[in-house]
């Protein structure tokens, strides 16, 4: 441990307290009022769709064109994923699935 | 039914939904967990710092921020920078969450991505009180976390086969749900903006910036031109 004790726990307290401030803040400003805003509730039914193809451009944000082991297991895997979903609808089978796929890729075939 | 039964039918249907989470949060936890016990800080440290941060990616720039000793407003702007995107989570559940009563404190503050998408991509069956459901669903998420991260401060060395690439099971729980919101969504729309601006801003800003500006795009799109989609959204909703 390079600093004392107190420092850490200062640290971490920081840490967490800002954290908890971003995740209230939305219910801090519209959570009190009787009538959630309509542009609140609209973006409650549009937003998750948007949020959610964000979060997998924000998983991929590394790839690298460059090289074919750098993209090739995101890719293939991805594909895997979708096609698997698409054609199963099994949750835990596309994960499960497209996981074992993407780590025998990033571990035997693009080493 | 009695209320034992009643309570394992809940937390059994919310432990199905919630295994892809599990896999995912074992593993990193007992990456964080490894990390932080390399930094010098043991298992105690690594269950308090989950169960009073849980922030996935934040933990791991924790244990660099421990190791630099780095300054509290430091810190605090580094959470700001890296857990922005949380922000938004809470926006699409204001209504949703308010209803709550004594869990509403706790369902705020376990909203991490993953919880927040398999919430997104929970069907709750016909008799079942969703509040309870999304409940424990995020206990378990956070109990998998805590888990993981002490297990990885405590024998994370000893972890018997290769897991590198076990990450990408979060990558493929996104890519999933995206998957089902495509299908269920009459209006493609606000997944193509998520898409279209993400890459976009990506490439204008570099893969350590772009998340904030994409997100907020969005927002401001949507609200303008929710007028045109709502009508869609609304018979989804319905």
């Amino acid at each position: 441990m390079p600093i004392s004790v107190g420092q850490s726990i200062a640290i971490i307290a920081v840490t967490a307290l800002c954290t908890v401030l971003l995740r209230a803040l939305p219910f801090l400003v519209f959570g009190g009022k009787k009538e959630v805003p309509a542009v609140v509730s609209d973006l409650g039914i549009l937003l998750p769709s948007s949020i959610m193809a964000v979060l997998v451009v924000y998983c991929l944000r590394n790839v690298d064109f460059a090289a074919a082991g750098h993209f090739l297991p995101e890719l293939l895997s991805c594909l895997a994923v979708v096609g698997l979903h698409v054609w199963k609808k099994n949750i835990l089978l596309s994960i499960g699935l497209g996981t074992v796929c993407y780590m025998v890729l990033v571990q035997a075939v693009f080493v | 039914m009695g209320t034992t039964q009643k309570r394992r039918d809940y937390m059994g249907f919310a432990f199905r939904q919630s295994v892809p989470v599990m896999l995912g949060y074992i593993f990193l936890g007992i990456a964080f967990g490894l990390l932080l016990q390399n930094a010098g800080y043991n298992f105690i440290w690594a269950f308090f710092a989950s169960l009073i941060i849980y922030a996935g990616s934040m933990e791991f720039v924790l244990v660099n921020l421990l190791a630099t000793g780095a300054g509290l407003l430091y810190t605090a702007l580094m959470t700001f920078f890296i857990n922005g995107r949380h922000i938004f989570y809470g926006l699409s559940f204001v209504e949703k969450y308010k209803k709550m009563g004594r869990a509403y404190p706790y369902m705020v503050f376990s909203l991490t991505d993953e919880t927040y998408s398999v919430l997104c991509g929970t069907k709750v069956p016909e008799g079942m009180d969703e509040n309870k459901v999304f409940f424990w669903i995020s206990l378990l998420d956070q109990s998998y976390w805590v888990f993981g991260s002490v297990l990885g401060a405590l024998a994370g060395s000893y972890i018997p086969f290769d897991s590198t690439g076990i990450d990408f099971s979060m990558t493929a729980l996104f890519v999933v749900i995206a998957v089902e919101q495509w299908q269920e969504s009459k209006s493609h729309f606000p997944a193509l903006l998520g898409a279209v601006c993400g890459v976009l801003w990506l490439l204008f800003l570099g893969p350590d910036e772009f998340l904030l500006p994409t997100l907020c795009t969005c927002v401001i799109i949507l609200i303008l031109a929710r007028g045109r989609l709502l009508p869609n959204a609304e018979k989804e909703r319905g």
